[in-house]
């Protein structure tokens, strides 16, 4: 085989579920602390994730995915550093923002996420990817914030849909994004084909 | 509960639909159905909803990527049998491939995560106690980066088909658990490898609900008698094409 063949276009390798038994392999240390350690200007972001009989779903794997407070998006590698001695993880550094997270959700169906609000594009969101046992394939969202108004995908959808891209304020810097993959509060999922 | 009959029933209906509707003209579909009944969790956990189109602007977040690098990876965590201080029970095997895009081109230095079942079907999870020993010297959890020809390689022990609860007598078909970053969030993937020939796959509905046959032979991995190594391990060959738009695919003007 040459070792630079000739590219050709492919069809794409079908998604699959991450199954029920993925939580010794993706999970890491500190996966939901995205913020430095310390940062003054961390918000929270949490919630629960809801099958279409609105009960907790025990099993999902949540992905978060953002640009820093400058608008910047983070090329910055290290969110699962590794311990080389032991094989073990050493959690992040503390320092550098990678823009990335990964939470399963509780025994409740819980997560919480401590990052940098977000500062793109200009009505910035952080782009969410929910994987879990009975999803075939993964299901893209967003979580917006109150304070930042509309950007043309909240301002086509109705009232009651656009609700539930945008997180519900708490004290102390803290959201709420509850996500529903079924059912009267279903949440809306992006395509991007 | 539900027997393996039953849920071949469905699944053969489901496909016998699908394949109707090819003939009569309606578009190929190149992943799983969203809502599979056969496949007995999708039910409740699928959105009813379409999905909302987003797209055509080159400032997406989504069309970003997060960066991995050396500092999140081992020596050792591509090779699975190197884990523990003795070597695991089973067949061992080199899985090695390619990761490409819709136009065929490598994509370059993306992690790649897999997890997988020993060689007595058992995964190193609490939640699974199903009755086949666990393998002291394996967990069965890998990482690698893609090379700057898009390569990866795992070595590793051939899976055992193990038990589950969709219905009764259900077993899932041998295959390893992939996870794969593009340089784009939208082409995202976790999927399922499988071993040429396994006599389960026409009972299993999370294969089946990839209801396009070409589609499901994409899931499956060649044997490669060159990749073997002699009085060691069987090789075996699967290249992964990753999904939806990236920021070259928009600004090279497609």
């Amino acid at each position: 085989m040459s070792p630079h063949p000739t590219p050709h276009p492919s069809l794409p390798t079908p998604s699959h579920t991450i199954g029920p038994f993925y939580g010794h392999a993706l999970p890491f240390p500190e996966g939901g602390q995205v913020a430095p350690a310390g940062h003054p200007g961390a918000i929270n972001v949490h919630g629960y994730v809801y099958d279409g009989d609105g009960a907790p779903i025990p099993d999902a794997l949540i992905e978060f995915w953002q640009a820093g407070p400058d608008g910047a998006f983070p090329q910055v590698p290290g969110s699962m550093r590794r311990d080389p001695s032991t094989g073990g993880f050493v959690g992040r550094d503390g320092v550098h923002f990678t823009g990335f997270g990964r939470l399963p959700t509780d025994k409740d169906g819980h997560y919480a996420l401590r990052t940098l609000p977000p500062g793109a594009p200009d009505v910035p969101y952080i782009s969410v990817c929910v994987f879990a046992r009975g999803l075939t394939h993964h299901l893209y969202t967003r979580v917006y914030f109150p304070e930042n108004g509309e950007d043309a995908l909240l301002a086509s959808l109705t009232p009651q849909r656009r609700g539930t891209l945008v997180a519900d304020p708490e004290p102390n810097g803290t959201y709420r994004f509850d996500i529903h993959l079924q059912g009267d509060e279903e949440t809306v999922f992006l395509a991007f084909d | 509960m539900t027997t393996q009959e039953e849920i071949t029933a469905e699944i053969v209906e489901i496909r016998g639909q699908y394949e109707k509707g090819l003939a009569d003209g309606a578009p190929v579909e190149h992943h799983a159905r969203r809502f599979y009944p056969p496949y007995r969790s999708s039910i409740l956990r699928s959105p009813k909803q379409p999905l909302v189109a987003v797209g055509g602007d080159p400032e997406l977040v989504e069309l970003r990527s997060p960066a991995f690098g050396h500092q999140d990876i081992t020596e050792v965590d591509n090779d699975l049998t190197l884990q523990h201080r003795g070597e695991p029970i089973g067949e061992r095997i080199t899985v090695t491939g390619r990761l490409l895009d819709r136009e065929g081109r490598p994509v370059r230095g993306q992690l790649i995560e897999v997890w997988q079942a020993n060689a007595a079907g058992r995964y190193a999870h609490l939640r699974e106690q199903h009755p086949a020993p666990l393998d002291p010297n394996f967990t069965g959890v890998g990482r690698t980066l893609t090379d700057d020809e898009g390569r990866y390689e795992f070595i590793t022990v051939k899976p055992g088909a193990y038990p589950w609860g969709n219905h009764t007598n259900a077993w899932r078909p041998a295959h390893i658990h992939f996870s794969v970053f593009g340089t784009a969030f939208t082409q995202r993937l976790i999927t399922q490898m499988y071993f040429p020939a396994d006599p389960l796959f026409a009972y299993d509905p999370i294969l089946q609900s990839v209801t396009d046959h070409a589609a499901r032979e994409r899931l499956i991995a060649a044997y490669d008698h060159d990749l073997s190594k002699p009085e060691w391990s069987m090789g075996y060959r699967w290249d992964i094409v990753l999904d939806g738009p990236s920021a070259t695919w928009i600004e090279e003007g497609r």
